[in-house]
């Protein structure tokens, strides 16, 4: 049997467990910068705030609906969400953490459990521990898990958090209810083909003739639909493993100076680098992405992406901050005023068994210096050693206007009591 | 511990990211007289080990003013609170009560639960229907400067 536990609201839920009068409250959470709104609580969907709003466009909206809004406070979700990992890696061995709010654990050799209560005391243990609300689906497969995760959101009162599915009629009532747009790992194109079929719960997607599917659509397709028939086909860490680490934020102000994109460019490359020697691996493909402000629909728009193949898997700042400072050369166009950069490091290997190219390699200099600055970086804090395209003068602040205290991290912002 | 399932052969791999608070004796390899010290290796005290027994449902806190200064909570000390245990009479609990957070001595009486003072200057509070009432952690220890 599989479980997959998933922290309702998990941001928002955060920021009320260090402040419990925001329960029942619409709460809204910020993108870094404050840009748009990535999490919302129930209530705050329930108004009708859309996921991705742009912040400035809803002021109003906001204070309309007293609708409490929060710079995103990612030590806070961070550790929280490492305490709920912690506690569910209690329960089994066998666990993959899927996101920062939600987890698959697998069972094997539990045959004697009673499900509904392992599940319901997972959740409870969770709440009781961290304060943090869950719903856990518990099914024969991983995409059933997920499916069995989903009617216990949707049903708070019926099935208090936790959902079984356990049987073959349990299974066809589910998805019958499913809708084919809400399958786990139906994408948008997909979706669009199997409707033109008629296709529109997922039951009828598992009724397709498994040669239908093999043929029209992919093996990922095709397994999926297996483990909507519960034959177990998804392995723990299967699906959609996290192969990439990115850095995207949008400017202060626009700039239509190639300069200052460059030094931008620059800065996110270095703090990729830095996030790559830190969990130590290497990358092989660089993505840097420009974008102008999609919201000023008045404005000319302009957005663009160039992938750059390395011949060597690397965790240099130097290489890689050139490498994306020369991509900007050629996707930047006059003109155009830009809000938004990005860098995306991927095809990621472990640093220490990569595969060497036979003619090319990085400049065996570079480790020792990419170590000495980490370690500088860390006595002395705020980037006190940068590279010499970035900003030296400037010390890039994230715009946190509605940041809540590091209750966790930090000891002079944790609870205060009388 | 990262397992990689394949049809035949499991595969295990150590994880190393929780330091382990072991004294490391490094006495080489000499052939000569064995350190008498190697059978007698324990583990150097931790206050973290000794204060915080559920380190996943443990938060701090700081105490803010007089109202518990009888049992030792003086204005600035930091609380450490878990919240896995269960409020029971006579713990000290902090509570969420209308909007505020509170540190005081759980009573479960006949008439109800109160939530009482260590100061003679203050009143203890009995928690009705209408309180917007939370018991959010149990108090385990207090740490002071001095």
């Amino acid at each position: 049997m599989y479980a997959l536990v998933d922290c309702n609201n998990f941001y928002a839920s955060c920021e009320r467990v260090f402040n419990p009068s925001l329960r029942n409250k619409p709460i809204a959470i910020l993108s870094n910068n404050d840009g748009c709104v990535i999490a919302r609580s129930d209530e705050a969907k329930t108004l009708g705030l859309p996921m991705g709003a742009p912040a400035f466009k809803h002021k109003k909206f906001f204070e309309d609906h007293n609708i409490q809004v929060f710079s995103s406070n990612y030590p806070l979700y961070g550790d929280m969400s490492s305490r709920v990992m912690s506690i569910l890696m209690q329960f089994t061995p066998d666990m993959e953490v899927y996101s920062i709010d939600e987890a698959f654990l697998q069972f094997k050799g539990f045959d004697n459990y009673n499900f509904k209560d392992y599940g319901t005391q997972i959740r409870k243990r969770i709440l009781k521990w961290t304060g943090i609300p869950t719903c856990v689906g518990i099914a024969p497969t991983k995409a059933l898990s997920k499916v069995a995760n989903k009617i216990a959101r949707k049903f708070p009162d019926e099935t208090r958090g936790v959902y079984v599915i356990d049987s073959d009629k349990k299974r066809i009532k589910a998805l019958k209810w499913l809708k084919i747009e809400d399958v786990w790992g139906i994408g948008r194109a997909l979706q669009k083909r199997l409707k033109q079929k008629h296709i529109n719960t997922a039951y009828q997607f598992t009724e397709l003739s498994d040669e239908w599917v093999r043929k029209n659509f992919s093996i990922t397709e095709w397994r999926l639909k297996k483990d909507l028939e519960g034959i177990p086909t998804l392995q723990l860490d299967e699906i959609a493993s996290k192969k990439a680490i990115a850095t995207t934020r949008s400017f202060e102000y626009t700039f239509s100076d190639i300069d200052n994109i460059k030094e931008r460019v620059s800065t996110f490359a270095t703090s990729c680098a830095e996030k790559l020697r830190k969990q130590k691996s290497s990358c092989h493909v660089i993505l840097i992405t420009l974008s102008s402000d999609t919201h000023r629909k008045e404005q000319p728009q302009h957005r663009a992406s160039r992938m750059i193949k390395l011949p060597f898997a690397t965790d240099s700042s130097l290489v890689i901050s050139t490498e994306a400072v020369k991509s900007v050369n050629t996707i930047f166009k006059k003109g155009i005023k830009y809000k938004r950069a990005g860098v995306i490091v991927m095809g990621l290997v472990p640093t220490f068994n990569h595969q060497l190219h036979l003619f090319q390699h990085e400049n065996p200099k570079h480790k020792p210096l990419m170590d000495t600055i980490d370690k500088l970086n860390t006595k002395y804090g705020d980037y006190k050693l940068k590279l010499a395209n970035q900003d030296l003068k400037r010390t890039w602040k994230m715009r946190q206007e509605r940041l809540s205290p590091r209750y966790t991290t930090n000891i002079n912002e944790i609870l205060k009591v009388k | 511990m990262i397992r990689h399932i394949n049809k035949t052969l499991t595969f295990f791999t150590p994880d190393f990211s929780e330091h382990s608070e072991t004294v490391f004796f490094d006495t080489g390899i000499s052939a000569g007289f064995p350190s008498p010290a190697e059978d007698f290796k324990e583990e150097r005290l931790s206050l973290d080990n000794i204060l915080v027994k559920n380190k996943l449902a443990t938060f701090y806190a700081r105490v803010s003013g007089q109202s518990m200064i009888d049992a030792g909570l003086d204005d600035n000390d930091l609380l450490v609170i878990d919240r896995s245990l269960e409020p029971a009479h006579n713990r000290i609990a902090v509570c969420f009560l209308d909007g505020e957070f509170t540190v005081k001595r759980l009573r479960v009486e006949k008439d109800g639960v109160w939530l009482q003072p260590e100061n003679p200057n203050y009143e203890p509070i009995q928690i009705t229907e209408e309180n917007d009432f939370v018991i959010w952690g149990i108090v385990t220890n207090v740490i002071k400067k001095v």
